[in-house]
């Protein structure tokens, strides 16, 4: 009697999700595999055999690869510093790293046109230094879409990784340099290891995020395709629904796989956790 | 020691400007008088932030964005209060399979629930457009909803409910007149950051537009790659305003440490 009423509480929310989402997700992946009636892997064959398609596999593979590297090489130093600060600091830091991500990606890739166009604010001033002869063209290339997705991305990993961080007991960094470890040796052996969790949920919020993203390579990455924009011109534009769903499938997969070996490396590193 | 500290925070700084900076230059531009974007402007003027309100599709796609968002998070919370209090307050049967198709729209990438929902929910029931997009937002607020409501009742003191009820209170009763007024902020948080993530949205939406129907972002989106003029930084500082006055609001809910904790 008692379960009878947990699960009804459960339910509408349960039933809405697979109406309008597990059963659409499944049955994307499921079309795939039929045209006209039989059994077929032609899609994946066809998407994979195409030197264009893998081209524009291998382009946002490597962004995302790019964009999770410096998001990490950019975001741990200023976590690491945030989560030493008093509450007051850290709390304002931290609400400046906040209000980006919580503002329209419309709007942030946006503002990246503004400083990376031919005759944006980047371009005019290193002109006007005389750094450079004639405009640099950044904007709707690869180089403009890691920009603008790591400025999409930084703060989420420095918010994770802070909210680790800020968990680690200040007296084992004590600790360990008064047993003898140079700083450096006590950062390395007590901060980067603890705070390897947060590093690794960051690193693969970053990289999904990255690998499907769709605004900011729509707006900065010009005839540079990157999977979702693909998907979204075999969808709406070439009207060809079973590549569409083909991408969507690949992407799917791609994302599990990544979530799933990210989540195999952190139960490796720390196996008690 | 001292050191090595002045370099981090003059790292610090240099990682703020690059996330700020951005957003400040675009609010410097919106007050170009001239017609291309410029930074720094060349003058003063609200000509562009008069002119969002004479674009026939802003004003348009604003009123079915705050629909969708707004009546999405009603059902969101119609769907998701229930479904958190059952998965924070009892043990049962499936419990983490259950979990799983809860946190399933935050997993799955937004451009493959949008193609995949106009396919077999818009198309195959032949819905209109506006309740394609009422669904699929509904879709993405709900995991936020779930998500906040349950780390609000995860430090809600279930004793008191058990109080209630054996004072002779009924169930129900018990849950609107005990429950949800001790998680009053918890719920309030939620429905602003779902909020925020739906009325956001472009991943979704953007496969969701028909003749006159769309969002504001997508129309955004439409109106960048065919004009360049300060139009877009105006309305960008009125939704970073506004995103800042919900921040605002969240953080005096429940403090900011939801966005910082992350498993």
């Amino acid at each position: 009697m008692k379960n009878k009423g947990i699960y009804l509480l459960l339910l509408p929310g349960v039933l809405f999700l697979t109406l309008f989402l597990v059963i659409p997700i499944v049955m994307t992946i499921a079309s795939t595999f039929y045209q006209e009636g039989s059994f077929t892997i032609q899609g994946y064959f066809t998407f994979l055999t195409d030197p264009y398609n893998l081209k524009i596999l291998w382009t946002t593979l490597r962004v995302s690869l790019v964009t999770t590297i410096a998001c990490i090489l950019l975001g741990f130093p200023a976590a690491y510093y945030i989560s030493k600060l008093g509450p007051r600091k850290k709390g304002i830091l931290l609400a400046l790293a906040i209000f980006p991500l919580l503002t329209s990606s419309v709007v942030r890739s946006f503002s990246w046109m503004i400083i990376l166009g031919k005759k944006g604010l980047l371009n005019s001033s290193l002109l006007s230094f005389g750094l450079i002869e004639k405009p640099l063209e950044i904007l709707y290339t690869p180089t403009a879409m890691m920009i603008g997705l790591i400025h999409l991305f930084l703060p989420l990993i420095i918010i994770t990784l802070v909210g680790v961080m800020e968990n680690i007991d200040p007296d084992l960094l004590k600790a360990a340099e008064s047993l003898g470890a140079s700083k450096f040796t006590a950062f390395r052996q007590v901060i980067l290891p603890l705070s390897m969790p947060g590093l690794i949920i960051g690193s693969i919020l970053v990289f999904v995020g990255s690998l499907t993203a769709y605004t900011t390579p729509a707006l900065l990455g010009g005839k540079q395709g990157v999977i979702s924009t693909f998907l979204y011109q075999n969808a709406i534009t070439l009207n060809d629904w079973h590549m569409a769903s083909v991408i969507a499938t690949i992407m799917i997969v791609i994302t599990f796989v990544v979530i799933g070996l990210m989540n195999k490396i952190a139960t490796k590193l720390n196996p008690k956790g | 020691m001292q050191e090595k500290n002045r370099g981090l925070a003059l790292f610090t700084l240099l990682v703020f400007v690059f996330l700020l900076g951005p957003l400040v230059i675009i609010s410097f531009t919106s007050f170009e008088p001239g017609t291309v974007l410029k930074f720094p402007p060349e003058g003063f003027s609200w000509r562009w932030y008069e002119n969002i309100f004479e674009v026939k599709m802003f004003m348009k796609t604003f009123g079915t964005s705050m629909f969708v968002s707004l009546v999405g998070n009603l059902l969101a919370l119609l769907l998701g209060v229930p479904a958190a209090y059952a998965l924070s307050r009892f043990q049962f049967k499936g419990k983490g399979l259950l979990n799983a198709v809860f946190i399933s729209p935050v997993l799955i990438p937004g451009i493959v629930m949008g193609f995949a929902m106009l396919k077999y929910v818009i198309i195959t029931y032949n819905l209109p457009i506006y309740a394609g997009l009422l669904i699929g937002h509904t879709v993405i607020m709900l995991p936020f909803i779930i998500r906040v409501v349950a780390s609000s009742l995860s430090n809600f003191d279930f004793a008191i409910e058990e109080a209630s009820l054996s004072l002779g209170a009924g169930k129900v009763e018990t849950f609107f007149k005990v429950v949800l007024p001790n998680i009053r902020s918890g719920i309030i948080a939620a429905i602003l950051i779902a909020f925020l993530e739906s009325f956001n949205n472009v991943d979704i939406s953007v496969f969701m537009t028909g003749p006159g129907v769309s969002t504001l972002p997508i129309q955004m989106l439409t109106y960048v790659e065919n004009n360049f003029d300060p139009t877009i930084a105006a309305l960008s500082v009125l939704l970073m305003i506004i995103t800042a006055i919900l921040m605002f609001i969240i953080e005096r809910m429940m403090g900011l440490s939801y966005f910082t904790k992350r498993s």
